[in-house]
Formats: structure tokens, C-alpha cells, sequence
């Protein structure tokens, strides 16, 4: 047998592995081997890949892995579970990146078709856009630059410019391919500009769709490499995360009732404003939250990602834990978007050692909320809004929310009257049965705790 | 290799992808977001192609800073969602 040919029967072993590892992250009593299974089919066609023929130089390419594992794991090891949403856009840029580098370099492999140049381009175009797309949504995620939607005039026909651009560049490329070509620099730029253009202008709270979007993107950008390279394990792995990532951002954008274009294309919260709320707010103080605590037999705990700010998932599981002993039931309601990427609050809460029997999903817990004795909201806003129940004009209408209100007494957790995210005012803090603690969530938990003690 | 067989790879995958994903509870989505994630690092296995060249050209150099990109992504990717599903404990685990 060839060496060609055992490197693709290699392939389709990891390929093989890669289904079972995606098929088994599907529960959570399989995942942790999923995710080895899949990792075992990575090393299977690494291995594969070194044995191609034309390898002439390993040293560049141990060189290469060496700084890439050290870098990769100290990052994995080191990083802060509060801190895995921008980590987790990092590694995604990454991949971009490489899928870009790998495309770029096809080039100088010898004389191009022009097939190969149009899928090198597009290797180029998603990698880029996947890489600096990436490092803005880090840099929001990280509160490093301004995670509000940055929206100036003459937004659209910048856009549409370097769109322009980059059909241009791309055609006047794939006439005459050469790694020379200047075109092949404009392409690049414009692939890094648009990446960046893409995601200013989309706010802290639509980040799990532009996670899992991006996360898209970068299977599909490994799949042009694939593509450009003749490579058909970069085709299947490529398209199998492009599809998970597409089925991820459409459950998100479900979640927020709004269509994908809505959420790439508008800035949210500079639309109408609902009906301005008129009432009395309630506040309540630690002890006399205590004696509510004290007395509730089904308390829910809804959470947000005022929760990851306050860093509370700790003494909320502790506070979970004493109401437990104390007799009554108690769960976690989690909001499809509820934090900065999808699953979010199963990550912080999990970290807390909250088993994953007590984490229930929205559709789950509103049918029976109104058993609930005490929800408590814990640094979660729009998604606790009845406006988008209720309010027609509310820019939030249409949401689906986990219907808080209707539990018996609810808490809600919070610094100030602030509002959401969005910038929509919320009813649940005036409601009948609402009562505001205000003050730091972890404080405020800690002194519900040392009541109990 | 024929393009409409790599074509048709191609959309036989998706179709694979989409049926394997569409029914993840979402306490599972971040760790199946960056396990997948760390799966498009498989670019690295098409990368040593151009890193392992003889003629140190700019397309070496391409070769090899994907390579490392691509590995940062594949080990970090791994290991962090390792991490993760190390803490998704059930009840049950947790009485052992």
C-alpha cells in the first residue's frame, strides 16, 4: 500500500471519530469522551497529514507546533472560567487565521487553475473575516474596547465599498493567480477590514450569536482551505463545525425572536422606546429576604450575566444548597441567551459543582412558574421582561422570556435602576410582587447565607 | 482530486453536521461550541504541506505561522473544553 493511500484510509478513521465525538458532546453523560474521541481523530489525521509526500523540512513544522502547543495550552490551563467566552473567540480566531495563512501559502505551491485561486480567495476572505472578527468580539467580551454597538453614519457605504472591493480585487485575481499579484494584498486587507467592520456593530448581548456565528465561519473557512488544497478531512471536519455553528446561532437568534440580519445589521436599542413605566419600586433589606428565603419551598434562581460580572455562581450554589437542606426545591433557569455566548451560565454554574439536574431550560420552567415560591433574578434584565410579553412598542416584543412575574414573590438582584442592556425599561421591578435587593449579588447572597448560619 | 467529488463530500457533511447537532441540550452549547471549534483546527494537517517546503519563500513562512495558529487551536480548543466538561458533575457523581 501507498503512503497516499494510507493517509486517506487515516482520514476517514478520524473523520469516523470526529461523528462520534460531535454525536457524544450531545449529553452530558458522554461529552468529557466525545470530546476525546474527536481529539484522538485529531492526532490520527495530524499524523496523516505529516506523512504527505513533498514534506521535506520538519523542523519548521515541529518548530511551529511546539510554540503553538505551549501557547495553546498554557492559554487553556491558565484562563479563568469567568473568562471563557473571550478565550473560547481567541481560539476561534486562531483557526481563522490559519485557514488564511494555508490558503495564502497554496500560491507558492506551483501553477495555479483558476478553480484553486477562487477557493483560495474564499480561504483568505472567511479566514480574515474569522480572525479579525474574532479579536473585536475578544476585545468586547474582555471589556477591553467598548462592548456597546458602535454605530456611525456611512456605516452601510463603507460596507458596501469594501464589498465592492473585494469582488474586484477577487476577479482581477483569479484572471492571472500569482503569489505577486497585488490584488492578493488588497484581498487580504480588505478580508481583515471586514472582519472588523462586521462585528462593531453589534452589542455586548448579541455576542452568543456572533460567537457561535464566528464559529461558523471557521469551519466553513477550513472547508475553503480543504478546498484549495484538495484535502477532503478539512472538507468534512470544516463543514461538520460550519453546520453545528449555523444550527447554534439559529437557536440564538430564536431565542432573542429576532432573524440573523436583524442582529449583524442593526444596532440594537436604537429603535422606538416602549410605553415609560410608571410605579412604585420595592425594595427589601437581607433579613427580611431571610425570612422569605427561610419560609419558601420551591425557589428558582434566574440567572445573568450580571451573575458572571458579580462573580456570585459560588454563594449562589451555597445559598442553593442551605434552601435545599432546608426542605425546599430548588432550581436554575437558564435562558437560551442569558451571558455572552450560548450555554454561558451552565459553564459559570457548572464550575460551582451545581449538578446539571437542577439547571432547567425556559420552556421547561414557565409552564410551571407559577409554583415558584421565589425566583430570584440575579443580574439578568431583558431576559426577565414582561414588556416583551406584553408591550407591542417594547423593542424587545416578541422575546421569548422566562416569565418571572408570575411566580409568587420575585428578587431581584441588582446594583442600581440601571436599565438592561438593551436600554428598554423594565416592568418586572415595579411589578406587585417584585422586591428589589439592591447592592453587589455577592454581597447580598453572602448575607442571606449568614442569616441562615 | 475531481471537484464535483470534493463537492459532493462537501454537501454530504453538511447534511451530516446538521442532523448531528440539532438536538444538544443547552447546558451543553459552550462546550459544544469550542469542541467544535477545536475541530477546525484541522487545518494544521493541510498546513505541512507549505511549512515542510525546501525553498524558504514567503509561502514557507505562510506555512509555518499556520501551523502554530492552527495548533494553538486545536490543543487550547481541546483542552479548555476538556476542562469544562471535567466540572459538569450529576448529582449522583457528586454523592459517590
Amino acid at each position: 500500500m501507498s503512503i497516499g493511500l494510507i493517509a486517506n484510509l487515516s482520514y476517514i478513521l478520524s473523520a469516523i471519530l470526529f461523528v462520534f465525538g460531535l454525536k457524544m458532546l450531545g449529553s452530558p453523560a458522554t461529552a468529557r469522551r466525545g470530546n476525546l474521541l474527536s481529539s484522538m481523530g485529531m492526532l490520527i489525521a495530524i499524523v496523516a497529514g505529516l506523512t504527505s509526500k513533498g514534506i521535506v523540512d520538519y523542523q519548521t513544522i515541529a518548530a511551529g507546533i511546539f510554540v503553538g502547543a505551549i501557547i495553546g495550552s498554557l492559554a487553556a490551563r491558565l484562563v479563568a472560567m469567568t473568562a471563557m467566552p473571550e478565550m473560547v473567540a481567541l481560539f476561534n480566531g486562531s483557526g481563522g487565521a490559519a485557514s488564511l495563512l494555508v490558503g495564502w501559502a497554496t500560491l507558492y505551491t506551483g501553477d495555479i487553475s483558476t478553480f484553486t485561486a477562487v477557493t483560495v480567495l474564499l480561504a483568505i476572505l472567511i479566514g480574515g473575516i474569522t480572525f479579525t472578527g474574532s479579536l473585536v468580539a475578544y476585545g468586547k467580551l474582555s471589556e477591553n474596547i467598548n462592548s456597546a454597538a458602535l454605530v456611525f453614519t456611512g456605516q452601510r457605504i463603507v460596507n458596501s465599498l469594501i464589498l465592492i472591493g473585494i469582488l474586484v480585487s477577487g476577479y482581477l485575481f483569479s484572471v492571472e493567480p500569482s503569489p505577486n499579484s497585488q490584488w492578493l494584498f488588497v484581498m487580504v486587507g480588505l478580508a481583515l477590514l471586514l472582519g472588523v467592520m462586521a462585528v462593531i456593530p453589534i452589542g455586548g448581548a448579541d455576542m452568543p450569536v456572533v460567537i457561535s456565528l464566528l464559529n461558523s465561519y471557521s469551519g466553513i473557512a477550513a472547508c475553503a482551505a480543504g478546498f484549495a488544497i484538495e484535502n477532503n478531512i478539512l472538507i468534512v471536519a470544516g463543514s461538520l463545525v460550519g453546520a453545528s455553528g449555523i444550527i447554534l446561532t439559529n437557536i440564538m437568534c430564536k431565542a432573542m425572536n429576532r432573524s440573523l440580519a436583524n442582529v449583524l445589521f442593526s444596532g440594537f436599542g436604537a429603535v422606538k422606546q416602549g410605553k415609560a413605566i410608571e410605579g412604585e419600586v420595592k425594595p427589601v433589606s437581607v433579613e427580611d429576604a431571610y425570612y422569605l428565603f427561610e419560609a419558601a419551598s420551591n425557589v428558582c434562581f434566574i440567572p445573568g450575566y450580571g451573575m458572571a460580572v458579580a462573580q456570585a455562581q459560588h454563594v449562589v450554589k451555597e445559598l442553593g444548597e442551605i434552601l435545599e437542606k432546608n426542605g425546599a426545591e430548588v432550581s436554575f433557569a437558564i435562558h437560551p441567551v442569558a451571558g455572552r455566548m450560548p450555554g454561558h451560565m451552565n459553564v459559570l454554574l457548572a464550575e460551582a459543582d451545581v449538578p446539571y439536574e437542577q439547571l432547567v431550560e425556559m420552556d421547561d420552567i414557565n409552564p410551571r412558574i407559577e409554583n415558584v415560591d421565589i425566583a430570584v433574578v440575579i443580574g439578568a434584565n431583558d431576559v426577565v421582561n414582561p414588556s416583551a410579553r406584553e408591550d407591542e412598542d417594547s423593542p424587545i416584543y416578541g422575546m421569548p422570556i422566562i416569565n418571572v412575574d408570575k411566580a409568587r414573590t420575585v428578587f431581584v438582584l441588582k446594583r442600581s435602576m440601571a436599565s438592561g442592556f438593551s436600554g428598554v425599561d423594565n416592568p418586572l421591578f415595579f411589578g406587585e410582587n417584585t422586591r428589589m435587593l439592591f447592592g453587589d449579588a455577592k454581597e447580598s447572597i453572602a448575607g442571606v447565607i449568614s442569616e441562615f448560619n | 482530486m475531481d471537484v464535483v467529488f470534493l463537492t459532493f463530500i462537501l454537501v454530504l457533511s453538511i447534511f451530516l453536521g446538521f442532523e448531528l447537532i440539532s438536538k444538544v441540550p443547552a447546558t451543553l452549547h459552550t462546550p459544544l461550541m469550542s469542541g467544535a471549534n477545536a475541530i477546525s483546527g484541522i487545518t494544521l494537517a493541510g498546513a505541512f504541506l507549505s511549512a515542510g517546503a525546501t525553498d524558504p519563500d514567503l509561502g514557507k513562512w505562510l506555512g509555518v505561522a499556520a501551523v502554530t495558529f492552527a495548533t494553538i487551536n486545536v490543543v487550547g480548543g481541546y483542552m479548555v473544553t476538556d476542562r469544562m466538561l471535567s466540572m459538569f458533575k450529576s448529582k449522583r457523581e457528586g454523592e459517590k
